[in-house]
């Protein structure tokens, strides 16, 4: 039988290349391993000594140095060397010291040498070392950029604790005191995987999650509800909790944990939870995250104490340009932020207002729904209600919830809609079945005013409540508007009503009328008509994404277009959106008004001829939408 | 050996000579006479063999093992390839309670082996080497006890206990009444607890081959920082 060094190969399975490799082959290497210990300061290897193993730094930290004694690379756990030693000639060609208290985890050459012979992946790392990992080393990234690069499972210390459903909470408490967790795996011995033949031997033996339960649950479900000690977990846990995958970015974990509002995240290899996520793992690793905002917001009773908040989403969002996040990333958490206002005001309504008479979801339009949202925004919302919704009975309370969140949004600085897309407006507080009907007819007989509406209300996204009432209006306007080309065509018309300055020179913006302007509105003429067109594009596609990145890689996976069209329209959509999220961070800096409006004069030599390029990129994509849907397809019928 | 201090360490070469002689059962005479380093080898170049064993209960009397791990090493290597990993059928009633520490449940023991078949892969291993074990009690009380109830003789050898060598740089003396009063906790010597001093990683505890691995990581750590490589072992084993 082999032997199984957990400890082992669970901390390989978290660091590539290891974690590309199989489970058994991970078992396999942690059984040949040897280990030692090297305290602080002391050398690991000595420059021209032999070298028969690959070494793997398991904790601590290791300096590598060139033959002249300069630095070359500093690791730490999970990170590798020695590999061109042992790629050459087995003789040390860098040396390497211990600058912490470190445990090196040796693989023998021979095992090595197998990977590296079996798995591409592998030999494709260890031989890239030296170059772009270094280079990525000594290169200061932004600092935001490495929550996309660094995956979950190495913020993950440990591997998650669990017990079964049965388990009564006395017995949870003392397992979560005694191991010092703040929450536990609830798994079911039971339960078995639902297509055993698909999952590795590894999983079938590991125990189906069920759900989790956390200190705060221990609070507020066991001890504040009076339940007695002997309640088994199952009746006061959290069940199937959301995840993330152990090879998400920390990034992607952290707008997971920003749109649920949760504060525990198992994570999962495949579908075995191989960790905890804690909200302050991410804090800890990121003091500064947005996340930490969130969590002080929901902690607010008052609206007036959410307003209070506003200079640290300004200052949030100005720490994220500043640590050279991309347009995606301050996008996707400025949007997240929004909705964790919006979601707090939701709660503090009903706690005035009472429980809601049916369920409803507070649906997110625009630029919130497609996780673009920057500081200078409107709110854009509407209720979509269950369809046993009685005006008659029900309309008071929930007039009296949209008025309450919008008034709250616009304390907040989320200014009132101007065109009245708000869930105040009768229109837009409707039953499902309703909005069913106004999506069927937008799409159905387009008229200026719906296609409009269609634009707004086709980037949408449950915020607070019933989500399925969005899913099903996600999905009728992903099959109805795929196979209604006409409709597909007056929107890509719509869609080439604003068109890019491509008259760009150093002080003003040459119109094609001859006109000459000194300001330019970034978002009217560049942000907005690329969403816009990619919009078109993602509907032909019946895609349900709603983010506009999201949506060029749906366009991508039909090849509806060029690879080369694509990426050319997401580096045009990043770097004008950058320049917009650039212009209103040097606005709150100057403690002046953010705003879209750019003045030629302003922008640098570089800057100017990166905007023409990404205005003539949106100019070639408005003529391939013109192209694909020609001016005489579109039919009123 | 109950008391005894540090420098009152038997003198282990002469003590195997003698059990040697005495031993009847042949395979503990072997074991014996296969001998044990001199009291003055640098522990740089003592065989090490770091051990573990979960039991049903704290007591040798009335539990008995469940799962034993042990793993080869000296100062500069930690050999998992010659790891070994045993759970036995224990000769106690697997109570409950213990079931939630080590993880070890009734189905699992139900096909495992009885300690007699392991006995002498056991004893091999562990010949001509120190072993290496945390709170030396436990290891030593189970195996001389699951020794002598399959062979009628007991089992001793020496070990180098890394709790005992925690508790030499941290409870030097009694808490001082000014301690008490204050109620300052002691310094944790638990294994946990003492690798945390030396910037060891948390391992999850009580399984038998990830506690054995984890002591003999500490005990690197022990002599990296606080010993000479040329230590005489018969300073640190007892």
């Amino acid at each position: 039988m082999q032997i199984e060094l957990i400890e082992i190969r669970d901390h390989l399975n978290r660091f590539p290349p290891f974690d590309a490799l199989p489970e058994d082959r991970l078992d396999a290497i942690a059984s040949q391993v040897q280990v030692a210990y090297f305290k602080a300061g002391s050398d690991i290897l000595l420059y021209g000594a032999d070298i028969h193993e690959l070494h793997y730094v398991r904790s601590g930290a290791v300096e590598i140095y060139r033959r002249n004694g300069e630095l070359y690379n500093r690791l730490s756990e999970g990170d590798i060397f020695g590999q061109a030693g042992l790629l050459r000639s087995n003789k040390v060609r860098f040396p390497a010291r211990a600058i912490e208290d470190s445990l090196i985890y040796f693989i023998p050459a021979a095992v090595f040498a197998q990977l590296c012979e079996a798995f591409d992946s592998f030999a494709d790392f260890v031989e890239a070392e030296g170059q772009s990992r270094l280079k990525s080393a000594v290169d200061s990234q932004g600092k935001a950029r490495d929550l996309m690069k660094i995956k979950v499972r190495q913020l993950i210390a440990r591997a998650p604790v669990s017990v079964t459903l049965d388990t009564p909470v006395r017995e949870a408490a003392r397992v979560m005191t005694e191991q010092s967790v703040s929450s536990l795996v609830i798994v079911d011995p039971n339960a078995r995987w639902p297509n055993p033949e698909q999952v590795s031997v590894l999983d079938q033996q590991t125990q189906v999650m069920v759900g989790i339960l956390t200190d705060r649950d221990m609070r507020t479900r066991v001890v504040a509800e009076g339940l007695g000690a002997d309640t088994p977990v199952s009746q006061v846990m959290s069940p199937n909790p959301i995840t993330v995958q152990a090879d998400d970015s920390v990034f992607e974990a952290m707008l997971c944990m920003l749109r649920n509002n949760i504060h525990h995240l198992p994570v999962v290899q495949r579908r075995r939870p191989v960790g905890m996520l804690n909200l302050s793992d991410i804090i800890r690793y990121e003091s500064q995250s947005s996340l930490h905002l969130v969590n002080t917001l929901f902690n607010q009773t008052q609206v007036s104490g959410l307003q209070a908040l506003l200079p640290d989403l300004r200052a949030t969002f100005v720490r994220m340009v500043r640590d050279e996040a991309s347009a995606h990333m301050i996008g996707s958490a400025t949007a997240g932020l929004g909705r964790a206002f919006t979601q707090r005001l939701l709660e503090l309504a009903e706690a005035e207002l009472g429980p809601p008479p049916v369920p409803y979801s507070f649906m997110a339009l625009g630029s919130m729904a497609r996780d673009e949202q920057l500081l200078v925004t409107d709110q854009d919302n509407a209720l979509v209600l269950d369809d046993r919704f009685d005006p008659a009975v029900h309309d008071d309370y929930f007039l009296k919830l949209a008025r309450f969140v919008s008034k709250g949004l616009a304390a907040c600085g989320y200014a009132y809609c101007k065109g009245g897309i708000m869930a105040s407006n009768p229109q837009w507080r409707q039953p499902l079945r309703v909005w069913q009907g106004y999506f069927r007819e937008w799409i159905d007989r387009p008229n200026p005013t719906t296609l409009l509406n269609s634009c707004i209300f086709f980037d949408l996204d449950s915020v607070y409540g019933e989500s399925e009432l969005v899913e099903q209006l996600k999905d009728l306007v992903a099959t109805r508007a795929s196979a209604n080309p006409a409709f597909l065509a007056a929107m890509a018309r719509n869609a080439l009503n604003r068109t890019p300055p491509l008259g760009f020179f150093r002080t003003f913006v040459m119109e094609t009328d001859g006109q000459q302007k000194n300001i330019i509105n970034l978002k009217g003429r560049g942000t907005a008509p690329l969403t816009d067109l990619i919009r078109v594009h993602a509907l032909a596609c019946g895609s349900k994404a709603q983010n506009s990145f999201e949506r060029l890689d749906a366009i991508a996976a039909t090849k509806l277009m060029p690879p080369e069209a694509i990426s050319q329209l997401r580096y045009a959509l990043e770097f004008l959106s950058l320049v917009r999220i650039r212009h209103q961070a040097s606005a709150v800096e100057a403690e002046r008004e953010p705003n879209n409006y750019i003045e030629p004069e302003q922008v640098s030599a570089s800057e100017r001829y990166n905007l023409k390029e990404a205005f003539q990129v949106l100019s070639n994509a408005q003529k391939f939408l013109r192209f694909r849907y020609p001016p005489h397809a579109v039919r009123n019928p | 050996m109950k008391g005894q201090r540090q420098d009152q360490a038997p003198d282990w070469p002469a003590l195997y000579a003698q059990l040697a002689e005495q031993s009847r059962d042949p395979r503990l005479k072997a074991f014996y006479q296969a001998g044990v380093v001199a009291m003055d080898t640098p522990i740089e170049a003592v065989p090490l063999l770091a051990l573990d064993v979960e039991t049903t209960g704290l007591d040798a009397r009335q539990h008995a093992i469940i799962s034993l791990g042990l793993v080869p090493l000296s100062l500069q290597r930690i050999r998992c390839g010659e790891a070994r990993y045993w759970v036995v059928k224990p000769t106690s009633e697997l109570s409950g309670e213990s079931v939630p520490f080590h993880r070890i449940t009734h189905s699992d023991i139900r096909h495992a082996p009885r300690l007699t078949h392991i006995l002498d892969e056991l004893l091999a291993a562990m010949q001509g080497h120190v072993m290496v074990v945390h709170y030396r009690n436990i290891e030593r009380g189970f195996i001389d006890q699951a020794v002598r109830q399959q062979l009628g003789e007991g089992l001793h050898f020496p070990v180098i206990d890394t709790m005992q060598l925690e508790a030499r740089l941290h409870r030097t003396r009694q808490p001082g009444w000014l301690a008490k009063l204050l109620g300052r906790q002691p310094t944790s010597i638990r294994l946990a607890d003492s690798r945390l001093r030396y910037n060891l990683p948390l391992y999850q505890a009580h399984h038998a081959l990830t506690d054995a691995l984890a002591t003999a990581e500490l005990l690197q750590a022990q002599v990296a920082t606080h010993y000479a490589l040329d230590t005489p072992v018969g300073k640190l084993w007892s």
